[in-house]
């Protein structure tokens, strides 16, 4: 396992109102992990995954992503993590080509990486001339994922990537997060599903109640 | 610093593009709105059936129904980043704000003013109002100028409207006082433009002047407001 954190969250504190959805967190990603963060609903999980992606301020402690200050330089932060929630993100009325094409205009990549990142995620020529309104779920899922390639995104934040999805769809999601890890990326996942996870994460991190209660090898 | 001016327009091309894309898509704008503001003009021509009369409100009539229209394509320009977040995963990826707005408004303004020009044209024949060459070029620098500072405006009220759930139906309340004065200004430049009442195409440039003023300011402050309070 590679020694450069990508994720170094130390005694972190998130204040919903006067609610502490995270307490005193401390959390160490390496580069090129698979980690899952495993918790019931309400535990936590989506609040740390926005914490790393700069939605969220920290409300005491100190946060790195990337190498950079998640307070000072949540720009920087933001243009290298990829966030995906419960949406897509996607424009529903653009095919998923037009989509991709989009994101490559305003991040500045050039058709030849785009094409990579669709041919990546498995979207045929047939699937990117189809407006995403009529994509299935686990095919907007894999647009989504391609967004990502094409931002060229190190670090991903994925919130329950399989909900929704039937079990070809969730198998598909699993194998392009393997890719993804494989070409370089480190993959953090938010899930209440332990089986599943597990058997992809190289690594789970156990939430309750706002607390990171145990930290290991799956 | 020129790399970074240059990335900002390059998002702004490419939002616009995209607002653009969807909306010939939907046709909305073309089988929807405009049918229903000719309809608004024809029965304007009937209710109000006296030349004197027509001529001397056309200019309102074009620029309110403008404004009404704005309200609808700017909830479908926002309403579009809505439906599955897209305008978050911006927000998420850190592209410049700035870039996303400029190009809201640029969309925006080429969809006003396709408007504004079949309104235009049909003051022209249902009303019965004359426009000579120098009216005309009075009329469209109108038109844009005032299409910018509605657009302006418009772009940063409905950021706003989507970045607070549930306050759609803010978005006339508070874009409609906020927009007054390019409404005022627009309208009297167009009269001049129409020669309503007897007025001469000279004195609607002050007008035009204010109108420009008003999009400079409203398109300055939109764009380093824009930002910060569509942010969470």
């Amino acid at each position: 396992m590679g020694e450069t954190s990508v994720v170094d969250v130390r005694d972190a504190v998130v204040l919903l109102g006067s609610f502490p959805a995270l307490a005193e967190a401390n959390v160490r990603i390496n580069a090129g992990e698979l980690v899952v963060v495993h918790g019931p609903n309400g535990a936590g999980k989506t609040t740390l995954l926005r914490l790393c992606a700069g939605l969220l301020p920290l409300s005491r402690g100190s946060a790195r992503i990337m190498g950079f200050d998640i307070e000072a330089e949540r720009s920087l932060v933001r243009a290298s993590v990829g966030f995906l929630g419960h949406a897509n993100g996607l424009y529903l009325d653009l095919t998923a080509g037009e989509n991709l094409s989009f994101w490559g205009h305003v991040v500045g990549a050039n058709r030849e990486e785009v094409t990579a990142a669709a041919v990546r995620m498995g979207l045929n020529d047939r699937l990117l001339a189809t407006p995403v309104a009529r994509l299935s779920a686990g095919q907007k899922r894999r647009t989504a994922l391609a967004v990502m390639a094409v931002r060229r995104a190190s670090l991903w934040l994925l919130d329950e990537p399989h909900a929704g999805l039937d079990a070809a769809g969730r198998d598909e999601i699993d194998a392009l997060l393997r890719d993804a890890v494989a070409a370089g990326a480190t993959v953090v996942i938010a899930s209440h599903e332990l089986e599943r996870s597990a058997s992809l994460a190289s690594r789970r991190i156990e939430v309750v109640g706002g607390r990171i209660i145990e930290q290991g090898e799956r | 610093m020129s790399a970074s001016i240059n990335r900002t327009f390059g998002i702004a091309k490419a939002v616009a593009s995209k607002d653009l894309r969807v909306e010939m898509r939907s046709r909305v704008m073309t089988n929807q709105i405009l049918p229903f503001a000719a309809i608004v003009m024809v029965l304007f021509a009937f209710a109000l059936d006296n030349d004197g009369v027509l001529q001397r409100v056309a200019p309102g009539l074009v620029w309110m129904a403008t404004l009404f229209t704005s309200l609808v394509v700017v909830q479908r320009s926002f309403a579009v980043e809505a439906a599955d977040s897209a305008i978050d995963a911006l927000r998420v990826a850190g592209v410049a704000p700035q870039g996303v707005y400029l190009g809201k408004v640029a969309a925006l303004v080429v969809q006003l003013v396709a408007f504004e020009a079949v309104l235009a044209f049909l003051a022209l024949i249902l009303y019965r109002v004359n426009v000579d060459a120098h009216g005309a070029v009075l009329l469209v620098t109108t038109c844009l100028l005032g299409s910018l500072g509605i657009a302006a405006l418009a772009a940063v009220y409905g950021g706003l409207s989507i970045a607070g759930r549930g306050r759609e139906t803010l978005l006339p309340l508070l874009l409609l006082p906020a927009v007054a004065p390019v409404l005022i200004g627009a309208t009297r430049a167009t009269e001049s433009a129409f020669g309503s009442d007897g007025a001469r195409v000279v004195e609607g440039w002050p007008w035009v002047g204010l109108l420009a003023v008003f999009g400079a300011v409203f398109l300055f402050g939109g764009t380093l407001g824009f930002g910060p309070l569509t942010d969470e």
